[in-house]
């Protein structure tokens, strides 16, 4: 078989995982090119004509405040998965970590961590969250914001990876690496970390979603970033203002089409990568 | 001279249960030393069960002993330094019993061969890296062009199970522990991965203990042998001797349900299925409910080691005459062609 | 009625792959007399799995049965509807499967699993009629009563071994097809395991295909044995012919990897290696690796002939008698 065909077999046969990659493609596309095309200082108020439909000049028409909302779009895009990225990734790696050495060294440590991470898994997130964020003083920005997030999004992944790295801990060639020497960081790290490639990006898309979710929720609740266009803050906005009663449709939509793109395209990817890590999963042709 | 490797009295017993403490000996006090500077082959026989896997793993260091100590070069293995631990690492290796789950299956089979070498520092470049694995794989029989580069599951079972020996034979060990090398690799193979462990003994010097329940194997191949039932060694010696001649009860139900491939040698009678038969007493031999020779002593009183030949101990009450041989004196009984010529 | 209680022709079992049809059996044809035991032995990837498998028609796609003919007691297995052959499964033929012990339901007791097939088949029994028949099973593979309300988890390797024996002469079929019913167990419980089913073919008359890579359990156990190399049947005959007197190289050389008591330290090997199912090479397909090896046998593939009485073998060097 042609290496062609075979890579064709292989998109073939991750529908998900392509059609998803693509999304967030397009909105990676949307929010970087997008600075060309519109100035992101249109997406703060008092910079077009308020309450404007769609039109010729602003493409998705402005809000009460006089945002440019194709500007909106664009910043609130970028900063939102910002917030998101950044508090999936430091998330992932902290809990990446702590499952690692959890699962492989046990005793006490293990169980340790394995209680304090049942105990904040059973607490609603974002209550925590809303107590955090309403009693930091000063103005958020988007990356405290991010860091409010992560310090409550490794969990999940702890105990994902602490569950795999169980079970792969007692396989054939962990004994092996041990009699060629290889001391236990160099087994968590060389041997058992690529296995796991493909769930840990999995998990990596799942916070990720789960962070831009639960700051969804922050902001639609007022605790955002009170200055900054993120998409959530753009919603509190909206209905703060009433956009519904004011049949300013065009601003309820900007947001929520690219929420409910950027939800979609992060689920048909996590989704994807499931297939992968998990073969059973893997669709027959 | 000091064994390389010596289990002394080493036993393992594993207990569960928070409240009501349940214990099961895997492996009683059990004696031997291995690479003492005469290579021999020494099979450790017995069915599931039997202690047989414990044992490698107590002297491979996976596990910890719960009585007595492993030594290495004389010394405590669980004390050592990490500069002996590594030492011994390097002169203690293995081969397994799955030929597939050996291999980590994100990386080439090169992995499972380069990795040692860089660790232990057994080669000053990459090219000399490159030429130890190619003759290792050439001594086995192996075309290094057809296996190296490849993943796992592009490589048949027994290419497989031969890399294993092939990076056996590249960290030249003192001492190798086979755990079932050939119960999952076909007949056309199993016939030249014995081979190579013979070749390993008597071209490389290394002592091998080979682990199996195919008594048949363990006759052509090994130069001693230990019977183990249930945790004890009940019979050892000479493996010739112990195959063709069983002394044990047990000994004797294992070896005749051999399926020799000749029509001639048929199975006699099968020992009856008894499901639940008495729980062997506490005190007593632990093979009285089965044994057919069995007398009122065997069930008040453990049997002790009886040395019923130079080269072979059995532990049977059927034996008592004979000179009692203490078990941490195993050794006296398991000598190899070698010694007999001396 | 010396009619054979299985004939086999012809038959050709193919996986349809992405790569291409994978020939795992290709052209085999044998037949298992009434109340014998006929034991089908070879290395791994040969096809004497996919052979069992496909004659009780239990093979889903991209598996096919190509072609050939598979008639029990007359009845062309080949040719039955889906209804028929499950009907037929159990009652005319039955499968105690590689790793029984692993094919027992975890979460139901003995009983229900005894009783399972029966019911299945239609047969109504009142409550009297199941206790008897379950400690009738029981005693035929001498376990004990109290099995009967256990767990699978609560048996021995070898007590869930005779669990799955009973189930398979639970509705008293004509054929047994024994996939490697020892393969994971103790050589002392292998041996009472084969005892057992021994004595119920000789009680029950039923008939037996034993499959294995174990020549010598095939010694002790077989009336007769066919050898099977890359798909296809190379030697077939009377067990003490085809172990005393065999005609196939490949059949030579297999029996010189056993270990023998009288022989210590002899024991050979086979070099080579088994050829690829998917495309495999014209001719004979031991031809690579025979140590007798003739130039025609790489252009002919060699014709199934009967070269002693009741002794079958396809190999150029064999001439028909």
């Amino acid at each position: 078989m042609t290496s062609t065909k075979l890579k064709f077999g292989y998109l073939r046969r991750h529908p998900q995982l392509v059609a998803g990659t693509i999304i967030l493609l397009f909105l990676a596309l949307f929010a970087s090119v997008g600075r060309l095309l519109v100035d992101p200082k249109e997406a703060y108020p008092i910079s077009a004509q308020p309450r404007q439909a769609p039109s010729m000049e602003y493409p998705l028409g402005t809000d009460i405040q006089g945002r440019n909302l194709l500007a909106v779009a664009v910043v609130g895009t970028y900063l939102t998965s910002k917030i998101g990225v950044i508090a999936g990734t430091l998330g992932i790696t902290l809990g990446t970590i702590l499952g690692f050495i959890t699962a492989y060294f046990g005793g006490w440590l293990d169980r340790v961590i394995k209680i304090i991470v049942d105990v904040l898994l059973t607490i609603p997130q974002l209550l925590i969250l809303v107590v955090i964020a309403s009693s930091i003083n000063e103005p958020l920005t988007t990356n405290m914001m991010a860091l409010v997030v992560a310090s409550l999004s490794w969990m999940w992944s702890t105990r994902t990876v602490r569950s795999q790295v169980l079970s792969l801990r007692e396989r054939a060639f962990v004994r092996v690496a041990k009699l060629s020497g290889e001391g236990s960081l160099e087994i968590i790290f060389r041997e058992l970390m690529p296995n796991l490639l493909p769930l840990l990006g999995a998990c990596l898309v799942s916070t990720v979603m789960g962070a831009v979710f639960v700051s969804l929720g922050l902001e639609v609740l007022g605790l955002g970033p009170q200055r900054e266009p993120t998409l959530g803050m753009t919603m509190y906005w909206m209905s703060f203002y009433g956009a519904f009663n004011r049949g300013m449709w065009w601003w309820i939509a900007t947001p929520v089409v690219i929420l409910v793109m950027l939800f979609v395209g992060l689920y048909l990817v996590s989704a994807g990568l499931d297939e992968i890590a998990n073969p059973k999963l893997r669709r027959k042709i | 001279m000091v064994a390389l490797l010596t289990l002394k009295n080493a036993s393992k017993v594993y207990t569960s249960g928070m409240v009501r403490q349940r214990s099961i000996t895997a492996l009683q006090e059990t004696t031997l030393s291995i690479g003492d500077g005469k290579p021999r082959i020494t099979a450790i026989v017995g069915e599931s069960g039997s202690g047989k896997t414990t044992m490698g793993m107590l002297i491979l260091g996976f596990i910890r002993p719960t009585g007595g100590t492993i030594l290495f070069e004389g010394k405590n293995l669980w004390k050592v330094s990490r500069p002996v631990w590594k030492e011994y690492r390097r002169q203690v290796q293995a081969i397994f019993q799955d030929p597939f789950e050996v291999y980590n299956p994100f990386y080439k089979v090169d992995h499972m061969l380069e990795v040692p070498i860089i660790k232990f520092k057994m080669s000053r470049t990459k090219r000399e890296r490159r030429v130890m694995i190619e003759d290792a794989l050439k001594a086995v029989g192996l075309r290094p062009e057809e296996t190296l580069g490849r993943y796992p599951h592009q490589l048949s079972g027994g290419q497989r199970q031969r890399i294993m020996v092939a990076r056996a034979l590249v960290l030249q060990p003192k001492v190798i522990i086979a755990d079932e090398p050939v119960s999952m690799v076909d007949a056309s193979l199993r016939a030249t991965m014995l081979k190579s462990l013979q070749a390993l003994r008597d071209e490389q010097g290394i002592s091998i203990l080979y682990i199996t329940h195919d008594l048949a194997t363990a006759y052509h191949i090994s130069d001693n042998i230990l019977i183990l039932y249930q945790g004890r060694v009940v019979e050892a010696g000479d493996a010739n001797l112990v195959i063709t001649e069983p002394q044990h009860p047990y000994s004797q139900l294992l070896v005749g349900s051999i399926p020799w491939p000749d029509p001639d040698l048929k199975w006699g009678e099968a020992e009856q299925v008894t499901v639940h038969r008495e729980k062997p007493s506490e005190f007593g031999c632990p093979f009285a409910p089965r044994c057919r020779h069995v007398m009122d002593i065997c069930r008040q009183k453990a049997p002790q080691f009886y040395q019923t030949d130079t080269t072979r101990a059995v532990e049977c009450f059927l034996f008592q005459s004979s000179p009692i041989l203490d078990k941490d004196q195993i050794d006296t009984v398991l000598c190899s062609e070698y010694d007999r010529v001396q | 009625m010396n009619e054979p209680i299985l004939t086999v022709r012809n038959m050709r079992f193919y996986y349809h792959t992405e790569a291409g049809p994978v020939k795992a059996v290709d052209d085999v044809s044998f037949l298992v007399e009434r109340g014998k035991t006929l034991g089908l032995v070879g290395e791994s990837g040969c096809g004497k799995s996919t052979a069992a498998m496909a004659i009780m028609r239990l093979l889903k796609p991209p598996g096919k049965l190509e072609s050939g003919e598979i008639l029990l007691d007359g009845i062309d297995l080949a040719k039955l509807s889906e209804e028929e052959m499950r009907q037929a499964r159990l009652r005319g033929i039955s499968l105690i499967p590689q790793g029984s012990m692993n094919s027992l339901n975890p979460v139901l007791r003995i009983k229900s699993q005894l009783l399972d097939g029966l019911l299945d088949h239609g047969e109504t029994m009142t409550g009297a009629e199941k206790l008897a028949m379950i400690k009738e099973l029981l005693e035929e593979v001498e376990l004990p009563v109290s099995v009967a309300g256990m767990f699978p988890h609560e048996l021995s390797g070898g007590m869930k071994q005779r669990v799955c024996i009973a189930i398979a002469i639970s509705m008293k079929p004509k054929l047994v097809v024994a996939d490697e019913p020892t393969s994971a167990l103790d050589v002392v419980v292998q041996r009472q395991t084969i005892a057992t089913i021994e004595r119920l073919r000789q009680e029950m008359g039923i008939s037996i295909i034993l499959i294995g890579h174990d020549m010598g359990l095939m010694a002790q156990s077989v009336d007769h044995l066919g050898v099977m190399y890359a798909g296809q049947l190379a030697e077939l005959g009377g067990m003490v012919d085809v172990l005393k007197d065999p005609l196939h190289p490949y059949t030579k050389l297999l029996i010189k990897t056993l270990p023998l008591l009288a022989e210590r330290g002899h024991f050979e090997g086979i070099p080579g290696i088994t050829p690829s199912l998917l495309n495999p090479p014209g001719g004979c397909l031991f031809a690579s690796r025979c140590p007798s090896v003739l130039p025609i046998c790489s252009k002919e593939k060699p014709i199934w002939i009967e070269a002693q009485k009741g002794h079958c073998v396809a190999c150029h060097l064999c001439k028909e008698n």
